[in-house]
This record gives structure tokens, sequence and C-alpha cells, in this order.
């Protein structure tokens, strides 16, 4: 089944291609990498798919229905959720908070509900407590849950970031560089991480990467994007191992 | 029954509730002069300045709800309490003709002159959506004005010289009782809205705009409805006030009353509802308490010039709460406290606490 | 009919004032990226400046206007080194708190000193500036407000040809563009803003010279309410944008004009109102003004 595609996908800023005639397609469950040198304009893809841009051509669908030009907010309902390349966590409420908060559209309870604390609220602040628990388990960040977010070290915000997006139940997850700033160790336990969400949450995971070891471990197929063009796209060894690819990489 | 044994849950819960019908009894008697030191009895002028901060704290915890909770700046305070006061004060003035008693008159008339104020912020709000920032304030002070400008010409609202003969209560006491189920009424919502699902959307809002919108939070619905529910209890207060003075007139609701009501939010610390109340009760009751300290000339000039002063600790306090310098002299001296004016937090600790 | 151009040049009187004002806020709200407001607040400061100098002081007039752009310029300098300078950095709400703090300061002090000084707050000038009039026709325009026009139009080009021309202009270009970047290229930054606030003043005594001679009088509170119908202007024109500012300025002080002059008199208590309706209107449909340009925040 394919969970994510676009048709001829572009964007123009003021007359410069940022991205065209992009052309995906994710499988159910499937570790999607989208690669590149900097600037070939991955991030704007996930600003495309989140709908944070609109775009100037063509058309994207999430298991098969159309969402091109729908706002973030409705995206996000129908089941794209994205962490950010520089971290953009509620820096002020605890880490528990920002698992809860994210789960606000799946444990409903109106306003009215909270004010006048009805059974309702009570019973939605359990399950979303509940919830976020066995969310911040899968992290390992339980033992922080009462920690501001802003005092997290910096890997750790990274996970709250994908536990935070895994919140909203997706059915796309779209990961911007989760490596980041990451030691090896780090980068490794991600790793594991990833793959556990995938199995575990039976997800499909599209994600930007520079760091080779973490692409080449855990992504199945890749796409390489330069200066907003299609360069490759492909099983991830096959990929790699394009001539085009190394050169667009380090240079004729 | 079920819902009544949830209410009392929370330990905290219990104890607010104690101390609110601790403090209504106590106030209670000393209104009626009943306690056995004359010192605690309140007199009539002090009993007439509880009255006036009720409606303060009620302004001040309702603007900090959209300036330190939502995280913009409304400077059309005093338009909302204008629509409140006049739409209530008019429906008062109906049903006490009609033969109402007017403590009942006076809850319908709250709830009307509310939702008249809420159906304002509604509108304002939901139009100025795409503006933040200093727009935003803007809008919102321009707001009130035409809020102002209008009363003097909108026919059945007596022009310049306002509404006469607002119906009153029968006795201070009286008075005082629905003030202090207002106040308690209003402290509770927006205790209840922050410490809800609610109040962790608003706070991921003001924290991190774009981040909220990606995990599918309506950032718009949000603004509108904290704008809505902070002048409903703009507009409740405006009801109060019109019983409490018996008239009300576009002169009392001028920008400076937003102004005023602003430096209570500051100076109780932006984000703090706790600190509205005390900072509304301490400047309300000031100027009178100053003047009565005696011919005291330096009392007597603060008391006359208090914007003037008012203004002058605004800017300190702004500098000494938010400008970086001030901040690193302070994490100097008294370590990391930078958080103490932000919304507050509990349970929070430091990652070095945990590990 | 006969009251058309009358009215039209009352609005181009009031517009040009406003458009002067307008200038100093768009050109502080685009460099330091601040609404300034107290900025209508020197206006006042400003006509009470020549209003001691005229009334108390007989001072010649040349050295009043001197005296008058002097002390608006030092108190633009203080008040941003005082307050805004130890800002920048932290929240626009803050920044944006401690000037309506200092606008309220300015204002009761204006406010404490004519009343211990004169007894009454608001004060009316002998009509200082007599320039004569000229005639054509029914309709009668007088000196000043040749002056005011021709003042107005010759610090629009002026201040165009500053910022384009002279060194100091393109930093002040450069600041508004990229604070940091500008830092990077050797530029001193908050040099830039101060003489930004500085020039914003200036340019607020005059528009408070030109008021004094046209209206003739001082008031604590004048400012205020000027200060954000010139706003609005800004805005309305485009903030950063100079003939953006004189633009919105006339098209607002002529909307103005015609709303007092044609309106039935029982809703002329509102007039001011109205005036806030519009800009609200505008705010709303058009907040990157007629000139202005749009920026988004990168994700």
């Amino acid at each position: 089944m394919t969970v994510l595609e676009t048709k001829n996908l572009g964007i123009d800023f003021g007359g410069l291609h940022a991205v065209s005639e992009l052309n995906l397609k994710i499988e159910q469950g499937m570790l999607y990498g989208l690669i590149g040198p900097n600037g070939a304009g991955k991030t704007t893809v996930f600003n495309i798919l989140t709908g944070v841009y609109k775009p100037t051509f063509g058309t994207f669908y999430l298991n098969g229905e159309n969402l091109t030009g729908l706002s973030p907010i409705e995206i996000n309902k129908k089941g794209i959720a994205r962490t950010f390349q520089n971290i953009r966590l509620f820096g002020n409420m605890t880490v528990e908070q920002n698992v809860m908060v994210a789960l606000h559209n799946e444990f409903n309870c109106n306003l009215f509900e909270s004010i006048f604390r009805l059974p309702r609220h009570f019973k939605v602040e359990k399950q979303m407590h509940k919830k976020a628990t066995e969310l911040l388990e899968v992290f390992g960040l339980s033992k922080e849950k009462d920690v501001l977010a802003c005092n997290l070290p910096y890997g750790k915000q990274r996970k709250l970031e994908i536990a935070r997006a895994l919140a909203t139940n997706p059915k796309l997850l779209l990961l911007d560089e989760p490596a980041a700033g990451m030691n090896p160790n780090e980068t490794a336990e991600l790793m594991d991480n990833i793959r556990f969400i995938r199995d575990n949450f039976n997800m499909t995971i599209l994600l930007i990467e520079h760091d080779m070891k973490l692409v080449s471990g855990i992504c199945d197929e890749l796409t390489v994007l330069n200066f907003g063009t299609l360069l490759a796209s492909g099983k991830t060894t096959e990929v790699l191992n394009n001539p085009e690819v190394i050169t667009a990489y380090l240079g004729e | 029954m079920k819902s009544f044994a949830n209410f009392f849950k929370t330990k905290k819960t219990l104890i607010n509730v104690i101390f609110a019908v601790l403090l209504y009894v106590l106030l209670f008697l000393s209104f009626n002069k009943s306690l056995p030191l004359e010192f605690l009895n309140l007199s009539r002028t002090n009993q007439s300045l509880a009255i006036k901060m009720s409606y303060y704290i009620i302004l001040a915890v309702s603007l900090n709800m959209v300036v330190g909770f939502l995280g913009e700046l409304s400077l059309g305070h005093a338009g909302f309490f204008a629509i409140g006061a006049y739409s209530g004060c008019l429906i008062a003035k109906l049903l006490v003709s009609m033969g109402i008693p007017s403590v009942p008159a006076f809850f319908i008339s709250c709830i009307i002159g509310g939702l008249a104020a809420a159906l304002g912020g509604f509108l304002i709000s939901s139009s100025i959506l795409r503006l933040s920032g200093d727009y935003l304030a803007i809008v919102t002070l321009a707001f009130g004005e035409v809020i102002r400008s209008f009363s003097k010409i909108i026919p059945g609202l007596g022009g310049t010289i306002g509404l006469m003969d607002i119906p009153g209560f029968s006795s201070r006491t009286v008075e005082f009782t629905c003030s202090f189920i207002l106040v308690v009424i209003t402290l509770a919502v927006f205790k209840n809205i922050t410490n809800s699902t609610h109040g962790r959307a608003v706070t991921a809002i003001r924290d991190n705009t774009i981040a909220a919108q990606s995990i599918g939070i309506n950032v718009k619905a949000y603004k509108i409805k904290i704008f809505a529910i902070s002048a409903f209890f703009a507009g409740v207060a405006g009801v109060l006030f019109g019983y409490y003075n018996n008239n009300i007139a576009p002169s009392y609701f001028t920008y400076n009353l937003s102004i005023e009501v602003l430096i209570m939010v500051v100076l109780g610390g932006i984000g703090s509802i706790k600190g509205s109340v005390i900072a509304a009760i301490v400047l309300t009751g000031i100027p009178d308490w100053l003047r009565n300290m005696g011919s005291n000339k330096f009392f007597n000039f603060i008391a006359d010039q208090r914007m003037l002063v008012y203004s002058l600790v605004l800017i300190i306090m702004m500098l000494f709460t938010s400008a970086p310098a001030f901040i690193n002299f302070r994490k100097k001296l008294f370590g990391n406290i930078s958080n103490k004016f932000n919304f507050k937090n509990k349970n929070k600790k430091t990652a070095e606490e945990v590990a | 009919m006969e009251k058309l151009i009358p009215t039209l040049i009352d609005g181009l009187n009031l517009g040009s004032v406003y458009a002067l004002v307008a200038l100093g806020y768009t050109m502080v709200y685009g460099i330091a990226k601040m609404l300034n407001f107290a900025h209508g607040d020197v206006i006042m400061v400003g006509a009470y400046t020549l209003f001691v100098c005229i009334t108390t002081l007989h001072l010649p007039l040349w050295l009043t206007f001197i005296i008058a752009i002097l002390v608006c310029s030092v108190l633009g300098f203080i008040v941003e080194k005082l307050a805004y300078k130890p800002l920048r950095g932290s929240s626009p709400l803050a920044v944006l708190i401690t000037a309506i703090g200092v606008s309220y300061l300015l204002q009761n002090l204006a406010l404490l000193f004519a009343n211990t000084k004169y007894g009454m707050d608001k004060q009316f000038f002998s009509s200082f500036l007599n320039l004569g009039s000229l005639k054509i026709g029914n309709v009668t325009i007088s000196g000043v407000d040749f002056l005011i026009w021709i003042t107005t139009a010759v610090i629009m080009v002026g201040m165009m040809l500053f910022i384009k021309k002279t060194k100091t202009g393109r930093a002040m270009l450069a600041v508004s563009e990229d604070k940091g970047a500008a830092q990077l290229m050797g530029v001193n930054v908050n040099k830039t803003i101060s003489i930004t606030f500085i020039i914003g003043s200036a340019l607020a005594a005059i528009a408070s010279i030109l008021f004094a001679a046209k209206y003739q009088f001082v008031e604590s509170t004048m400012g205020s309410l000027f200060g954000i119908k010139a706003f609005a202007a800004a805005v309305f024109g485009g903030i950063g944008s100079i003939p953006g500012a004189v633009i919105g300025g006339v098209i607002i002080g002529i909307i103005e004009a015609f709303s007092t002059a044609f309106l039935p008199g029982s809703v002329n208590a509102a007039s001011d109102g109205f005036a806030f309706v519009i800009l609200i209107i505008m705010l709303v449909l058009k907040p990157t003004g007629l000139l202005g340009k749009q920026t988004t925040e990168k994700v």
C-alpha cells in the first residue's frame, strides 16, 4: 500500500525553482531517506508536505487522499507529523507536558468541560497521562518527565521532539535531520529507536539526514535531491553507489 | 455526585476552597464590624475600596490571560469593560424596573454584559488574527477608543453624561458578597483553564507557534477563545462597576484605564494570577491609604501623581525583569530564578537534579 | 461645494504634520524593529519647549526653533539609551510595555510641569508666525500652510537622499535588513540606532513647530492620539518606506479633515472614533501597507 505519493511537486520562490518535478512513492512501513547537499530543497519538501508552504505545482496524496493546499493543522490531523531541523520544543513546558499537549486532538474535551471540571476533563487528563508515560518510556525519557524541555540535553531534545510528533498518531512521520549534533553512541541509540517505532507503531518514516552511517544503516530506499531536482532514486545501496550522486556530494 | 468527588480529588483544590471560605467569613465579619478588635473592622472608605479592588482584580486577572498567558499585548481592555458596563447596566435597569430584585438582576446582567463584551472580543480577535505584536496592540488600543467615542453618540447611552440611576445593592455586605463571588469565579475559571489540556495548548502556542501548528493545535481558535473569555470577565467587571458607581459615562473608559490595568499585570508579574490579584489590591489601595496618612507632603505628592509614579515603576520593572543585562545580574546574585516570572510550572526540576 | 477646497487645504496641513511624525515612526520601526510608543509625546515636549521659550522667556524665534529641535533630539537619544537599549534582544512585549511606560512618564511629567508653572494643562500660543496669505478666488492659503507643505516635501526628499547617498544612511539600511550581518560588516549598530532616534526626534520637533504655528495650542496628551494616528499613517504607507510614510500621512490627514467637515454634528463627538475605525480597517486589510514588503518567519 502506498502511504505517500507526490506528483510533479514543485515550488517557486520569486522565480527560483526551490523544488521542481518531485515524484516520490513511499510504501507502508518503509524507512525512506531524502538526502542531498545543503540547499538542495530537502526541508522545503518537508515544509510543503506539512502545509507550511503551498506548492506552486503538483499534488501530494496520503493513503490516496489529496492533501495539497491544506493548512498545517489539517495536515497533522490527516496523519502527517514532523520534527524540525532546528529543534522547536515548548521550552517552558515539562517533558511530559510536551507530549501531553500533542495528544489533545486524540483525547478531546472542550473548554467548557475543563472550566467546570466535568468528569470528562479528569478522564481525558488520565488518558493523556497514561499514553504520554508509555511514549516517554519508549524513548527512555521517563526519568526526565518533570524537567523543563529547555533544560534537556541536546540529544534528548531531539528524541522528545520525535515522541511529541508520534503522540499525534501519524500515519507518516517526517524526521528532519534527527541525528544532527548527536555523538556516535546517541546516533546508534537513535537508529534503534527509529527501527523500534517503525516496527511497533507500524509507522512509515521519511527522513532527511546528512549522517551517511545512519542513512545506509536504516533506510530502505533513498531519493537524492540536488538544486531542487531529483538526482537519483531507488534502493539505498544502488543510490549510494551511483556516480552522479557521488559527484554531487564530493564535487567534480 | 461523581463529579463532586472529582472536584475534591486534588488536595490543592480543597485547600483553595477552604481558604476562600475562611477569607469570606473573615471579610464578612469585618464588613459587619463584628470582629473583636476594632482595627480589624473595615471603615466605610475601606469597604468601598474593597469593592473597587474587586473589579480591578477581575480586570487585571482577565487582562493577564491575554498578556501573560496568550502572550499578546492588548491595550483595549477598557473597551470590553465599557461594553459590559453599558449593556449590563441597561439590562439591570430594565430588569429592576420590571420588579426583579436587584441581586438576581445583577447576576443576569453580569452574564449578559459579559456575553456582550465576549462578542466584542470575538469580533476584534477574529479580525486581527493575521496580526501580532505591535500591530495587534495598536488595533486593540484603537478598538478601545472606538468603543469610548461611539458610546457618546449611540442613542440610549446618554451621550457624554452616560447612564444614570443604575440600580445598586441594598447594603455593603450584599455588595461585598456579590463581588467576592465574582472574583472567586474569575480566579477559578482562569485556574481551571490554565491547568488543563487547553492551558497546555495555549502555552505551546506562546512558546512556539509553528511547532504548535505542526501538532495540530488550532492556533486561531485558541486566540479567539482566550480573547473572548478575557473580554467576558472584563465585561462582568464593568457591570460590577456600574452597580458600585450607580453611574457610567464615556470618561470612565479611557485608554488610561487600560494602561492602569496593564501596570497591575506587569507589576504583579506577567503570567502570575496571584501577582495580578495582589497588584490590583495594592495599586487600588495606595492612593487612598497615602492620603489618609495625614498631611505628609511626600505621600500626598505620590497620591496625586500616581500615574507618574506608576509609569516610572513600569519602566524599572520591565528593565529589571526583561533586560538581558539585568537577568544575568540577577542570575549571578540569586542563581537561576529566571523562570519565576513565567507561567507557573509545577514540579519542574532541572536535568541535574534528576541525574 | 465651497467647503471642498478649504477642507482639502486643512487635510493637507494636518496630513503633512502626520507625515513628519510618521517618518520618525517608520525609521525607528524599520531600523530598531520597535514601536516607539513615546514618539508622539516627543512632539508634545517640543511644543511645550516652544511655548516656554516664546511665552515665558521671550526668545527670538530662530533660537526657539533650534532649542526645540535640540531638546527633542537629546530626549530621543536619552530615552533610547536608558530605556530601549538595555532591552535589545528581549521579547517585543517587554520593549512595547517599556515604551508605553516612557510615553506615560513624559505625559505626566509635562502635566506636572504645566500644572505647577501655569496652573493649567492646555495652553494657547499667541500666533507667533505670521507669513501673510495668498488669495486665489474665494480661497485663502496662508503662508503657514505653504511653509508646512514645503517643509514636509523638502524633508521627504532630503531623507531619501540621506539614506541613499550617505554612509550613515546606508548603515541604517544595513541594520534594518539584518542587525547581526551589519555588525559583522563593521557597522556600529548601537550608534546607527542612536542616530535613527535622534533624527526621528528632530523630525518630531519640526512637526511640533509646524503644529504649534498652525493650531496654536499645547497639551500634555496632544502627542498620544496624534502619535497613534501618525503610526497608522506609517503602517498605511508601508513600514520602512519614506515616501510611503508621507503618502500615508497625507491620506489620513485628508480623510480626517473631510470626516470632520462633512459628518453631521450629532456624530462629530465621535470623530476620533471614525479615525480609529479607519485605522483598524487599514491594519486588518493591509498590514503590509501600500509600499511595504511582506516577510514570513523561516521554518
